[in-house]
């Protein structure tokens, strides 16, 4: 092609971008998607392990076409863990016009973006800005803090609880609550005392527990406390090291429980569990890797078996090649990244994921339905994690429907 | 009654880890009065260092190979960094440290990842040493004991024994006196602080007692200074007593279950969560528990400046 030729195509692309105004910066390029967690400090392995299978699922669809034929970019902003730095991510997400900020860790964190979204949105009607959260689970954010611009792709503590409490064996009739002492380990504390109350009369709480977040080096008091208690069962949602030096004190010392937990399946889980647990940690979880194996969809055991020859660790977050299918169609079915327009196409959603489920965005408090499994981790199963020689196997499927609980939403949307 | 007896193992165990942290810095920041605050990094980077070595030889050439490759970087530290800042006070070097304290941890999660290594301990050590109530002790836990007691066993002799124990005690109090009598006293403080190689073998042995990860020097680090500060400045006895008292603190504080309000009980006062100052006072103590040792520092700070058996000031 003549430079001429050239010049007069980008002309013409030009003025074809300036008749549809604001559209222009978005219209061009990629799609960048804001996406902050803490990538330092004692968390930073969240975050970091998140953003590296974000990477793989962003290389796949790209290579699927992306959505409106254009590329993803993912633009990573450390937040350390801080609702303030989450706030500067969002700043700088809205300053060169991002249409998707999206969040994983820390309900505390989520809860200070969803007010800020809204202002934003309220404020600037020209850039909006949406917020997809990929893992802050606190009950409340979908509920009474629920928004119009947040969209949750993660069951939240609700619904894990109710699978945690729907799991335990008729036989186990006294647990033991440990949870972190913030907006989330309440909320898990809180609705899984709910459901025992609701659904196993017969269940007896011998132990309610709050710890300092990520302040306890030496579980083992705490072990002996369980011990004492009587319990049969641990229920806890502590995730990062609040999660490995539990589990690793309650191995250590010998504690005879079935712990029931809901990030045991993340990375540093299996590592601290180690062979001695074969058998005794369960894991409410979204996805694990024998899944497909169990189910037999050889094309999604590929696609996670490719991830773990190039990575050094399991890759668990189906959740968020969700995620990105979701805003794939969404963004296709609007024909537009302008989030005014592809909030719309997203709520009531239904789409098939990786596993082959249906799983919808409910439309009342843009809450993800999607079907949730509890592990077990157990030696003799196909893929093991972190070289510990045992894996996760399926013990229980809860199908999206039995999860879709009530939610007290009243959103507001805008006119 | 076995809760108590458990619960007072548990708080030896940890008491002696802390102990066994806190030596190390007792030497350089209490006995020769140098600011380090990367004194948890460098213990961090001594456990990744014996995950790795463990790798090739084996566990136990790890346990002693760790060490002395810990004790390289810490007299390298020393020698080419800590000596010319030392001579601009201690604000220099605990700028300095603080600063090396980051890169250190940012080097450890470039170098071995943010995920935690499995640092496995020996099948010799990976079993129950004894059961107690029905709690299992574990073997490693016991010979973690071993290593701190040696350990205060090592640096006390050193300290009160040897040549340059005494020299380096006396240094710090009468620094002119000392060294009218000959000695020189700027070079024997980077000499001890490589003698205070001992401590890097605790990361060794603590790493898979504790899971080896990068955020281990975060978590550990601040609570090794309220040990230094708590027992006192230029005190060994101090700082044995204040670890195993942090130990103690943190271990009961978990087990028991009393909030102000029952305190208030006792005395006829009743609180609700409804009624003033309702919600702190009926916080449990397992809740504030991990904080206790930082109330004790302010306290004792205000108090007793000294410490418990410090010899000179903060």
């Amino acid at each position: 092609m003549s430079s001429r030729l050239m010049w007069s195509a980008v002309a013409f692309a030009l003025t074809l971008g300036l008749t549809s105004g604001v559209d222009l910066a978005r219209a061009q390029g990629t799609i960048k998607i804001a996406y902050t967690d803490p990538l330092s400090g004692p968390f930073a392995q969240v975050g970091d392990q998140n953003l590296q299978q974000f990477k793989y699922i962003i290389d796949w669809i790209n290579g699927r076409g992306g959505a409106l034929g254009r590329k993803f970019e993912l633009v990573a902003f450390d937040n350390k863990s801080q609702p303030s730095d989450a706030l500067l991510a969002l700043k700088s997400a809205t300053d060169q016009n991002m249409p998707i900020i999206m969040q994983c860790s820390g309900s505390n964190i989520a809860a200070a973006l969803i007010e800020a979204v809204d202002k934003h949105n309220e404020r600037n009607p020209d850039n909006r800005i949406v917020y997809v959260n990929c893992g802050a689970v606190a009950t409340e954010l979908t509920n009474e803090k629920c928004s119009y611009w947040h969209f949750r792709m993660d069951a939240h503590v609700g619904m894990k609880a109710e699978t945690m409490v729907r799991a335990l064996p008729k036989d186990v009739t006294k647990v033991y609550l440990l949870n972190q002492d913030y907006l989330f380990g309440q909320s898990v504390q809180r609705d899984v005392k709910a459901f025992i109350t609701k659904l196993r009369p017969d269940v007896k709480v011998v132990g309610d527990e709050l710890i300092p977040l990520g302040k306890v080096k030496d579980f083992s008091p705490y072990t002996t406390k369980i011990k004492a208690s009587g319990a049969q069962a641990l229920l806890t949602g502590n995730w990062g090291p609040d999660m490995t030096l539990l589990i690793k004190a309650g191995m250590d010392s010998g504690l005879d429980v079935r712990y029931y937990t809901m990030y045991a399946h993340l990375g540093g889980g299996a590592t601290a569990i180690g062979p001695g647990g074969n058998g005794k940690v369960r894991s409410v979880m979204p996805f694990h890797e024998n899944i497909a194996v169990e189910t037999g969809k050889t094309d999604t055991e590929g696609w996670t078996k490719q991830f773990r020859t190039t990575h050094n660790f399991d890759f668990y977050a189906a959740g968020f090649r969700t995620i990105f299918e979701f805003i794939q169609a969404a963004m296709n079915k609007a024909k537009s990244s302008d989030p005014a327009k592809f909030a719309q196409a997203l709520e009531g959603l239904t789409i098939t994921d990786m596993l082959g489920h249906q799983v919808t965005m409910r439309k009342d408090d843009h809450q993800i339905l999607s079907e949730y499994f509890v592990g077990v981790f157990t030696k003799g199963v196909k893929y093991d994690s972190e070289g510990t020689g045992l894996g996760w196997k399926t013990e229980v499927t809860v199908p999206a429907k039995d999860l879709d609980q009530p939610n007290t939403c009243k959103m507001k949307r805008p006119a | 009654m076995e809760v108590l007896l458990v619960s007072l193992l548990n708080g030896l165990v940890y008491g002696m880890l802390l102990f066994m942290l806190a030596s190390g810095l007792t030497l350089i920041f209490s006995m020769m009065g140098v600011l380090n605050f990367a004194h948890a990094s460098v213990y961090m980077l001594g456990a990744y260092f014996a995950y790795d070595v463990s790798r090739h030889v084996g566990f136990w050439p790890a346990l002693v190979l760790a060490p002395v490759l810990c004790g390289a970087i810490g007299a390298l530290i020393e020698m080419y960094g800590l000596r010319r800042v030392h001579k601009n006070g201690h604000i220099a070097e605990l700028l300095f440290t603080f600063g090396l304290a980051f890169i250190i941890d940012k080097g450890v999660q470039m170098a071995w990842g943010l995920l935690p290594v499995a640092y496995r301990v020996p099948a010799v050590l990976d079993r129950p040493l004894f059961t107690i109530y029905g709690t299992n002790f574990h073997a490693y836990r016991g010979f973690m004991l071993l290593i701190s007691a040696l350990m205060f066993c090592a640096i006390w002799l050193m300290l009160t024994r040897t040549r340059l124990g005494l020299v380096i005690q006396a240094a710090l109090t009468h620094p002119e006196m000392v060294g009218a009598l000959g000695h020189n006293v700027p070079a024997s403080s980077p000499r001890c602080s490589r003698a205070d190689r001992p401590s890097p073998a605790s990361p060794a042995s603590s790493g898979n007692y504790l899971v080896t990860e990068p955020s281990m020097a975060f978590t550990m680090g601040p609570i090794v200074f309220v040990v230094v500060v708590f027992g006192g400045l230029g005190s060994l006895a101090g700082c044995f007593i204040a670890s195993l008292i942090m130990g103690f603190v943190q271990t009961f504080a978990v087990v028991f279950d009393v909030s102000l309000a029952n305190v208030l009980a006792l005395v006829g006062i009743k609180v609700t969560e409804a009624s003033p100052f309702g919600e702190v006072l009926t916080i449990p103590l397992p809740r504030i528990g991990a904080l206790l040792p930082y109330v004790m520092l302010v306290l004792i700070l205000l108090f007793k400046p000294r410490g418990l058996m410090g010899t000179r000031d903060t």
